[in-house]
């Protein structure tokens, strides 16, 4: 039995020791040492036609196995978005084509015996392009007469509000209330746009995938991915073989956050693989990574926001323009949150209106990056209801307090659910006094001719989405009565394998190290939706202790046969099962031992979870930054947060999740932004062009939890994988505003923007 | 061209092209986890050690490395291990991706500054970038080891 409680206690994750010395534990380690090498040939253009592609040069070079164009591709187009069939993306790509839609769509597809022949192939492929006008601007690209989709076959599977001919990818609306009275009945409304970028997710492993026919003659796909499942059916599309044809697997992965819930690399070795017969394996550069990749979406954001001079929030109008780019990829479904998830921060408010487009440009495609759109709406909610504090001449943690919602409130925007566990109130209480707010609010003026301020955001998220994902676990008993724990959900490094074997060891009384787990393998594990959606803890979590239910009554009862009485008679406690008289009992290594011998009872649970509601996770982030008015740069000295996330399975792993997300965070906020030149040409293609944070730039953060209790999760949790990224952008612009006055709606808050503004405030 | 090296304490001779980088040479030598997050030397994750210092080994012309003693993570298992212990003890494993890197300089600077403070440790480990735990935990962790070594030095 195990004497301490496994949830909740901060043990190591079980791949630590691999993960520490640097075994070969990833795709790219694993790789067939003589597999074909592949690479891509790349558009130069943003918008553009292939006339003539002629590759009889490029396959004399000695080693090169095949060159592939859209002559040789099928002709039925699909998504790489990691969603359940049928998928809110639309169908509107194909492996390789003739239209060229942004710079870096693939254009031919290379394999070859080594990296050397490959390069020099690429060279000698020629291409005439027939250069057209790209849509670069998104803000142009509703309706515009240049066209990203024209061709015929393009089709949403999904009502969305999709619409190729006018370049809409998407479009919602929805209201609650009387939004017309509630702003007439408001003192003060305040109405701002704000402009989010696209953000690269930059996990340190690049996408990479390997492919090869195993011994039953199926393709099998060892890939870097979260949607593992999804995979298989993205690639059964793609290739337009059947399912029943394919094996995905995940080996242990360098993050994801989110970037591999698209399917950016797996098509294209598969496809060589499929053709040649051969194994083949592609290893994206960072280069391709940071310039035909599935970054966050750009958005531009307006809010309206109205409220009584007294402080009370009466109604939120947010409207959002997205750009996904060159393809639809998580288009439809991330712009959802950046309303739904930021509008009911603040429930109390009597009306909403939420509305959206989302629109196709000549730029490579944007997928999902942790917040997913929540992440771009909290950025304008929180920003504007800073703004509507300074108007209000109000404390702005204090019209925070006012206007909340708390634990047991109607979240209208929120699809009518009610938050059954929320300590917002508690975090924020917590963040203020973990920063000093009182003191420190707004400014303090350094002797060195600094400026230190504070700043306030807070966040919300989901966990998994409601009424769709799903989550199956299995758990057997082994010899001397061992398990073996497995799981559909991919665990990124962010732990879950542990996080899931916690909440087993504790369903089933006995330590985790008695819980086996694995990676995930289409062929032998159960079904999940997959790793996002901040669905793992909170959905699979739940499948685990479902599972465990029903394994622990089968272990029972095959107890009572053996111990010849009825299964009534017995209890199990990890350890043995014996009868409640305590008259006869067996231990769980003999039970399992025995049986494999001379058995009908098989000791093995399967179980499935879904949910119809998404309970959100909250949290209060405070940031205390520095800026030098005279090069307006911002300098991040403290982060301060408070996470509710229900209860806390690993509180190490909670808190490195809630580190990680506010390091990326503040990338967002002051420096990551993917830009293009007139051409549509990305400037951001490296690490040297596209500067993430390094350890000197996050100063110090310190993160704490203010735990509900959620009644519908496992042990009470909810999920925290993507709420860590949202407070950052706002509480620093906040901090910057109550610096030295200089509202900035458009991140990443840059030295320049923040000079530029000090200057315009002189004037 | 010929070259030969000692790789973790044991002599190689291989027949390379000149143009190869060491962090491709040592991948091909199995040494797998030496590992590649960029083409910019602007990561940190293929650092190895040449005559015991830290180098970015994507950028490392092969041929500078002729003659040389390199160690890679698998010739320092003992010392990953027992500092990755206190990292996995924080939750900083984490995806892992940037860990062999990052404790490859971990162990350079052990080794090389008495006594680091938090500004030495956070200097001497900037160029290493990881994306997964906004780099706290890795000084929680850092900062343990080094006193735990401390300790062991006082014989305690
Ligand atoms: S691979 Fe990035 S610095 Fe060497
Ligand atoms: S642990 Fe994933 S990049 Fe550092």
């Amino acid at each position: 039995m195990n004497e301490n409680n496994a949830v909740n206690r901060p043990i190591r994750k079980k791949d630590y020791k691999a993960l520490v010395t640097g075994k070969p534990v990833y795709t790219d380690d694993l790789a067939p040492k003589d597999c074909l090498v592949v690479k891509l040939l790349r558009s130069p253009h943003a918008h553009a036609l292939i006339e003539e592609i002629d590759t009889d040069r490029a396959m004399k070079v000695p080693g090169i196995e095949a060159v592939f164009t859209y002559k040789d591709v099928p002709q039925s187009r699909f998504t790489l978005a990691g969603q359940t069939y049928p998928e809110a993306s639309p169908y509107d790509r194909l492996i390789l084509e003739n239209r060229m839609r942004h710079v870096g769509d693939v254009a031919a597809i290379v394999a070859g015996e080594n990296e050397k022949a490959v390069d020099r192939a690429l060279k000698l492929i020629k291409v005439k392009y027939k250069v057209l006008t790209p849509v670069l601007d998104f803000r142009k690209a509703k309706d515009n007469e240049i066209l990203v989709h024209p061709e015929d076959n393009w089709k949403a599977l999904c009502p969305v509000g999709a619409d190729n001919k006018r370049n809409l990818c998407a479009r919602e609306e929805s209201e609650g209330g009387d939004l017309e009275k509630a702003f007439a009945e408001s003192d003060v409304i305040v109405e701002e746009t704000y402009h989010t970028k696209a953000n690269q997710q930059a996990m340190m492993e690049t996408f990479r995938t390997f492919s090869y026919f195993d011994i039953y003659n199926r393709l099998t796909v060892v890939s870097a991915t979260q949607i593992t499942f999804h995979v298989r059916r993205i690639l059964s599309n793609a290739l337009d073989i059947p399912k029943s044809q394919i094996r995905v697997i995940k080996p242990r992965i360098g993050g994801g956050f989110g970037a591999k819930q698209t399917a950016v690399s797996e098509i294209y070795p598969a496809f060589v693989t499929l053709k040649t017969g051969k194994s083949a394996k592609l290893v994206f550069t960072r280069e391709e990574t940071q310039t035909a990749s599935s970054p966050r979406h750009e958005m531009e954001v307006r809010v309206k926001i109205g409220a009584t001079k007294e402080g009370k929030i009466k109604a939120i109008d947010l409207y959002a323009l997205s750009n996904t780019g060159a393809y639809g990829e998580h288009g439809p479904t991330t712009v959802g949150l950046t309303g739904h998830k930021s509008i009911p921060i603040y429930s109390k408010a009597e009306a909403f209106r939420f509305t959206c487009d989302v629109v196709y440009t000549n730029v490579m495609s944007a997928g999902a990056y942790r917040g997913y759109g929540a992440t771009q709406g909290i950025f304008a909610i929180e920003s504007a209801v800073d703004e509507l504090a300074h108007r209000l001449d109000m404390d702005p943690a204090k019209l925070r307090e006012m206007n909340i919602t708390r634990e047991g409130d109607l979240m209208p925007a929120y699809f009518g659910e009610r938050a059954n566990s929320c300590a917002l109130d508690r975090c924020l209480e917590r963040v203020k006094k973990m920063i000093d707010w009182d003191n420190k609010y707004p400014r303090r003026y350094m002797e060195n001719g600094k400026i230190r301020s504070v700043g306030l955001a807070l966040a919300m998220q989901g966990s998994s989405i409601a009424g769709l994902d799903v989550a199956s676990v299995t758990v057997k008993v082994n010899d001397d009565g061992f398990y073996s724990l497995m799981i559909g959900a991919s665990d990124m490094g962010t732990g879950c394998d542990t996080i899931l074997a916690q909440m087993a060891a504790d369903c089933l009384m006995c330590e985790p190290e008695n819980i086996v787990v694995y990676g995930v393998d289409t062929d032998t594990s159960p079904y999940d939706s997959g790793s996002y959606a901040s669905s793992t803890t909170y959905l699979t979590g739940m499948a685990v202790v479902k599972t465990c239910r029903s394994l622990t009554e089968k272990i029972k009862s095959y107890g009572a046969k053996l111990l010849k009485c009825r299964a009534d008679e017995v209890d199990f406690d990890g350890e043995r099962v014996y009868m409640v008289s305590e008259e006869k009992s067996i231990s769980l290594k003999d039970l399992a031992n025995l049986s494999m011998n001379f058995n009908d009872n098989a000791l093995y649970a399967s179980e499935m979870h879904t949910s119809p509601i998404s309970p959100p996770p909250f949290m209060a982030g405070a940031a205390e930054v520095e800026i030098d008015p005279e090069t307006g740069k911002t300098e991040v000295i403290k982060y301060r947060a408070v996470v509710d996330c229900g209860t806390v399975i690993n509180p190490n792993l909670a808190r490195v999740q809630t580190e990680g997300g506010i390091g990326q965070g503040i990338g967002m906020a002051l420096f990551e932004d993917i830009s293009y030149n007139e051409k549509g040409v990305s400037r951001s293609n490296s690490f040297m062009q596209y500067r993430l944070p390094t350890r000197l730039d996050v100063g110090d953060v310190k993160v704490e939890f203010e735990s509900s209790y959620e009644p519908t999760g496992p042990f009470g949790a909810k999920s925290i994988g993507e709420i860590v990224i949202n407070t950052p952008p706002p509480a620093i612009a906040n901090a910057v505003y109550n610096a030295v006055g200089v509202r900035i709606r458009e991140l990443p808050i840059s030295p320049e923007k923040v000079y530029m503004g000090i200057i315009k405030n002189e004037d | 061209m010929e070259i030969k090296l000692w790789l973790n304490g044991k002599a190689v001779r291989d027949d390379v092209s000149p143009d190869m980088p060491l962090l491709e040479f040592l991948r091909k030598q199995g040494m797998y986890s030496v590992k590649r997050g960029c083409e910019t030397s602007g990561c940190g994750l293929c650092s190895v050690l040449v005559e015991g210092k830290p180098v970015l080994s994507c950028t490392y012309p092969l041929m500078r490395a002729d003659g040389t003693h390199i160690t890679t993570l698998e010739g320092l298992e003992k010392e990953a291990e027992e500092f990755g212990a206190f990292l996995a003890d924080e939750g900083a494993d984490q995806c892992g991706f940037c860990n062999p890197g990052f404790i490859i300089n971990v162990i350079a600077m052990t080794r090389e500054l008495e006594n680091p403070d938090e500004e030495d440790i956070k200097e001497y480990l900037a160029g290493n970038l990881c994306r997964c735990t906004g780099f706290m935990g890795q000084l929680r962790a850092v900062k343990k080891y080094i006193e735990h070594k401390r300790s062991e030095g006082r014989g305690e």
